[in-house]
């Protein structure tokens, strides 16, 4: 088991590893620092001094190694557009992105969940029909689209709720929250909303045929042959076997929300990380594009480790695999 | 007589204090803006936008006014001792917002600053310019050569604290090779009518009113605070400020000025920007990196430039494409900035048969194959400017494809040294509001002595001028009249050789310029403010109702 | 051949269900019109020549300035929007089929080696697609669009917007079909059919073809669809944050993208056509999907 958990920590290495290298090949390509970083007047020799400065003209196995250096030094480096240190920046930014991200999860679960098991309990009822459907619609448009039109209604035709932005924010210290105050709510409503749908469809689906597949089952047959109520065997048996697998996918999801929170707080300009890194992009901010996806990777990584350790630990039939097959 | 005194000064304060909360209700401004506001350093960036941002709480020896006016800020008055001595007479009683006072001591700091290793703002003085302090406050600058325009770029050479920069260990600009943040990247210590209240990069900047300000006698402003907010998707901004979340915004999106102007709460502000827009070809290389025609370069013929010109329907850009805000240009600079009179140049007409005639008449009958390039978040609806201009060329027989890509990737292609362009669109506003910079970085021949070859790519980062003429054109004639420009003092000369360079160039068919694209600003009700020509937004200028 | 289909137990099931019917029947349909394209337009909008600015912005038919040229109307650069729906839908799918092959040839080859062999070379793939999953797609579509034209000679350049964005969607999907079918594979391994077929000396590989592969197809033929639709709008995504086909030859996510710019300004007609079209599409092909899911699966019928 130890053996297990030490080689899976190796290779979590290796992985955050190899996700460096792809980040700093991936940079000679998105475009040149230098020409966002200063005015029109600036002369090509003091752009050609200033590349050489950033040390873009080293070889990239250099320009590597020095990363990896700094990184695991915990430098993660000064943006060059903003002048600041990039882990505070990223620090000021990640309360926002998880907020945002934590918001939609918990939306989608509490939604989802409940469709789910509704359509699984009626399969023939029309309301049934009609979740299965409608969910299908909020996943078959882009979601900058469905973003913008959000922001037409609610924001400009309405005016119920706020267009861009975290709304008040209170400052903890180590955290700031806009949970606090009444326009923060107002203002994470439609990014959630807009975040939380396509984790919304998934988790509805898999409920239902998780549940479908727990309600065939032999022990479920038992259960009612013994006279059980329909609601004690329902809610009883048949959903608590089907949450361990939706807990569980959820959790992995957390890692791709983030991720898909880039669109979302550019559609709705709230200040996360996403729409740090896609600032970033666009005016090829290297040390803060590195730093985002060793940070992504990192959160990849360890919720996949702790998945991976916790199967083991709850499925002894893997256990004796893993034993079996490494002696 | 003690109490006495004490009453009435109690008196007085309390009416002082009733009459202040009277004139200092709260107005506050909130707007947004497409970028962000990355460094605070007033020499980080020369970019409009930064140094406009920082332009209201730093201010230079000169200010510029609503209508681009040079006006006296931080020197009362200036002289020119001899062609190549200038002497500035500082405003004495001025204060940065720390308290500390303003000296000559802080002005030939700030020009070290400014030419420090880092800063982005070099050429606001010459490298060898000698800025010596005569006394507290008189400073003499000597240069090289005569200067008739040294002080024009200085509304945005702005001053700072010597010992504040000394104190917060900030006497040189960001330096990008350590790990520590400079102090002025998040602080600001000017002189100007605005404090720095707080700075978030990419979320918000909130500064609050200087009640100390030299100028507040003659203050046109009533705000007391002034909210920031980068908004980056067009649709986003415009939601904002018409939901009323934002008292101003810009750019507003050419196709969205009737839904801000009909609007019952908001309104359009539209006026002449200074960028023009233009289409560049190589003329240099013997043969187009992209084309199918081999063994010669078609651009190096001007009947080919000229065809190109002809084809291009400038009114139905600027109708379809710009919605009615542009203003189509024969000449490479706005013409608020020369002293040419308005019918001196004119566009060649749209005239596709003409330009199938020119075609055929160069040897391409029916036509070529080449490339463009274009960004497609730089200028105003540069994308689709350059589509159009496709589609047009495609009528005539020249078959283009485009690539329209982000700026961070479109420049680093386009731009010396990798030059990796055959037909482009750019836009260009001199930062001096003058003809030099235009004749120099956009007509000056790209080569460092008579006898080298244009762009020849040993010498590409040593090139100073022409370093934006990225198609290579090259005429000795307009270089020798540019450098005459550059030292001569008298204005009815300079002004007549200025119209003569751009005859010799506009009868080369250097570029095609399209036109100077319109400023577009979307203000709430309840907000008067002054659009300056080069889309800096001053707050000195807002009110708030 | 035709009579088993028709007597199997999925042609009943898809009798059963209306909806998935419908599904179909706005697949195919979708479908014909993108292939027949240059047939049934009115105009080639991927032809600049064809296109007249001063024609831009007209409104659909029924409204009081629409013409018969432009049924649907008109978009920013006078393109009719019916034809270049029609054009769109041909790259929107032509990306999508060819990336979800790409991730699927990809993706059912590695998840079947990585299943069967196990040990060292199963954690090397598995890695491989735990670092995949953390790169947001949009960087993977940055990269392969930097290397590919550092690649591909100057003069090509034009067609490489398209696979650039399929070796981007394809890749950001391959990692689901190796999953499944590792998984499947690791229990078909242990069964007494293949372990005897090890031990009469068949090739691993033949092996793999013949009795791994087919046990698999259900789950991949399931993702395979679901990533179609995932593909189409990954691909509309993409457009919006910049890394998308040119704009001269537009997908629908492109035209999305494009007609974005002109919600607030009234000209609706440019963004709710392909809008809608990508949503109708996008549906049924997630229906279809979700049929497939459920007649496959033996245990739900």
């Amino acid at each position: 088991m130890i053996a297990l958990v030490i080689r899976r920590v190796f290779q979590s290495f290796v992985v955050m590893l190899v996700v460096a290298l792809l980040a700093f090949t991936l940079f000679r390509y998105v475009g040149d620092p230098v020409a966002m970083m200063v005015g029109q007047e600036t002369s090509l020799e003091e752009r050609a001094q200033l590349r050489e400065t950033l040390g873009l003209n080293d070889p990239v196995p250099l320009q590597f190694a020095n990363f990896v250096w700094n990184t695991v030094q915990g430098k993660l480096g000064i943006s060059y557009q903003i002048g600041r240190p990039v882990a505070d920046l990223i620090s000021e930014r990640l309360p926002a992105t998880l907020e945002l991200s934590l918001i939609a999860a918990l939306y989608s679960l509490i939604v989802g969940i409940p469709m789910g098991i509704y359509t699984a309990l009626h399969p023939s009822r029309f309301l049934s029909k009609v979740f299965l459907t409608t969910s299908l619609i909020g996943i078959s448009l882009p979601t900058f689209l469905i973003g913008i039109l959000l922001i037409l209604l609610f924001g400009v035709h309405l005016g119920w709720l706020p267009t861009f932005g975290r709304g008040e924010v209170t400052d903890l210290g180590w955290w700031t929250t806009g949970l606090l105050s009444t326009t923060g709510w107002q203002s994470v409503l439609m990014p959630a909303f807009t975040l939380g749908m396509f984790q919304l469809t998934l988790i509805m689906r898999l409920v239902r045929s998780e549940m479908l597949e727990v309600l065939r089952t032999d022990y479920i047959k038992f259960a009612r042959a013994r006279g059980l109520a329909n609601r004690a065997v329902n809610f009883g048996h048949a959903l608590k076997n089907t949450l361990v697998p939706v807990i569980t996918i959820t959790g992995l999801q957390v890692g791709s929300i983030i991720a898909f929170a880039i669109i979302t707080e550019t559609v709705f300009q709230w200040p996360g990380m996403g729409l740090l890194f896609l600032q970033a992009i666009q005016f090829v901010d290297i040390p803060i594009m590195a730093a985002y996806l060793v940070l992504i990777a990192l959160f990849f990584v360890i919720i996949n480790l702790v998945v991976d350790i916790l199967y083991h630990v709850v499925d002894p039939r893997l256990r004796i695999e893993a034993q079996n097959a490494h002696g | 007589m003690r109490l006495k005194s004490l009453l009435m000064a109690t008196a007085l304060g309390l009416g002082l204090g009733l009459g202040l909360g009277g004139g200092l209700q709260a107005k506050e401004l909130k707007f947004a803006f497409q970028g962000t506001l990355n460094s605070l350093d007033p020499y980080n960036l020369n970019e409009t936008f930064h140094l406009g941002f920082q332009g209201n709480i730093y201010e230079g020896l000169i200010r510029r006014g609503a209508d681009l006016t040079i006006e006296p800020a931080l020197a009362e008055r200036w002289e020119v001792m001899e062609p190549t001595r200038w002497r500035f007479h500082l405003r004495k009683g001025v204060k940065f917002h720390d308290g500390s006072p303003f000296t000559a001591d802080d002005v030939v700091f700030s020009a070290d600053r400014s030419r420090a290793e880092g800063s982005d703002v070099k050429t606001r003085i010459a490298a060898d310019t000698k800025v010596v302090k005569i006394d507290d406050h008189t400073v003499d600058f000597i240069t090289s050569k005569p200067n008739p325009i040294i002080h024009v770029e200085w509304g945005t050479w702005y001053i700072m604290s010597k010992a504040w920069a000394e104190k917060n260990n900030a006497v040189s600009p960001q330096k990008l090779s350590g790990n520590e943040e400079n102090f002025a990247t998040r602080h600001a210590n000017g002189t100007g009518p605005f404090k720095l209240v707080s700075h978030e990069s990419g979320v918000k900047t909130v500064a609050e009113v200087n009640p100390d300000w030299w100028d507040n006698p003659n203050k046109e402003h009533n705000v007391t605070k002034v909210t920031f907010t980068p908004i980056g998707s067009d649709a986003t901004r415009v939601a904002a400020l018409l939901s009323g979340q934002v008292d101003m915004a810009f750019p507003i999106p050419v196709q969205d000025q009737k839904r801000v102007a009909g609007n019952a709460d908001t309104r359009m502000l539209i006026g002449p920007e200074l960028r023009t827009i233009f289409l560049g070809f190589d003329q240099y290389s013997d043969e187009l990196i992209y084309g199918n025609v081999k063994g010669k370069n078609p651009f190096k013929d001007k009947r080919v430039r000229q065809a190109f010109y002809q084809a291009v329907d400038i009114e139905a850009i600027k109708k379809k494409v710009m919605r009615g805000l542009s203003e189509p240009s024969a000449l490479m600079i706005a013409p608020s900035l020369t002293a040419i009179k308005d019918d001196r140049f004119k566009r060649h007409a749209y005239d596709p048969a003409k330009a199938k005639a020119l075609l055929a008449e160069a040897g391409y009958p029916n036509g070529f194959e080449t490339a463009m390039d274009c960004p497609n978040d730089r200028y105003v609806n540069d994308e689709a400017i350059c589509q159009a201009v496709v589609s047009m060329l495609a009528k005539v027989g020249v078959k283009i494809s485009l690539l329209a890509q982000p700026k961070a990737k479109y420049f680093p292609k386009v731009l010396a040294p990798n030059l990796d362009v055959s037909f482009y669109l750019l836009g260009w506003t001199p930062g001096s509001l003058d003809s030099w910079n235009v004749l120099h970085n956009l007509h000056g021949c790209p080569r460092v002595s008579d006898s080298a070859a244009v762009w020849n790519k040993a010498d590409r980062d040593k090139i100073g001028r022409g370093k934006f003429n990225l198609g290579g054109y090259c005429n000795p004639e307009v270089d020798a009249l540019t450098d005459q420009i550059l030292s001569e003092t008298d204005p009815g000369k300079r002004n007549a050789m200025i119209e003569a360079a751009y005859a010799k160039s506009i009868g080369d068919i250097a570029y095609v310029p399209l036109h100077q694209q319109a400023l577009a600003w979307g203000v709430r009700g309840g907000i008067e403010l002054a659009q300056r020509a080069d889309n800096q937004f001053a707050w000195r200028h807002v009110q708030v109702k | 051949m035709l009579d088993r289909i028709l007597d199997s137990d999925i042609w009943y099931s898809f009798r059963q269900s209306k909806v998935t019917m419908t599904a179909a029947v706005v697949t195919v349909l979708l479908m014909a019109s993108a292939v027949l394209a240059p047939l049934i337009s009115l105009q080639n909008p991927f032809d600049p020549a064809s296109l007249d600015l001063l024609d831009a912005f007209l409104p659909p038919i029924w409204q009081d300035e629409g013409v018969w040229t432009y049924p649907l109307g008109s978009d920013d650069q006078g393109r009719d929007m019916y034809s270049a729906i029609l054009y769109g839908s041909r790259v929107s799918l032509l990306v999508g089929f060819a990336s979800v092959v790409f991730a699927m040839i990809l993706g059912v080859g590695l998840g079947l080696i990585s299943g069967y062999v196990g040990g060292a070379v199963d954690a090397v793939i598995m890695r491989v697609a735990d670092v995949q999953i953390s790169f947001p797609s949009i960087l993977i579509a940055l990269l392969i669009d930097g290397v590919m034209r550092g690649i591909v000679p100057k003069d090509q350049h034009d067609q490489l917007a398209v696979y650039v964005l399929v070796v981007a969607i394809g890749l950001s999907q391959w990692v689901q079909f190796a999953r499944t079918v590792r998984g499947s594979t690791m229990v078909e391994r242990n069964k007494e059919y293949v372990q005897a077929a090890r031990v009469i000396g068949v090739p691993p590989f033949l092996i793999m073809l013949r009795h791994v592969l087919p046990n698999v197809t259900g789950p991949v033929l399931v993702i395979a669809t679901i990533g179609l639709a995932v593909a189409i709008l990954t691909e509309a995504t993409l457009s919006f944050l910049g890394v998308g086909v040119p704009p001269t030859e537009p997908s629908l996510g492109t035209l999305i993208r494009i007609g974005n710019d002109f919600l607030f300004s009234g000209e609706w007609w440019i963004v709710i056509f392909p809008g809608f079209t990508l949503a109708a599409l996008v549906l049924a092909v997630n229906l279809l999907g979700d049929w497939l899911r459920d007649a496959l699966n033996p245990k739900l019928r």
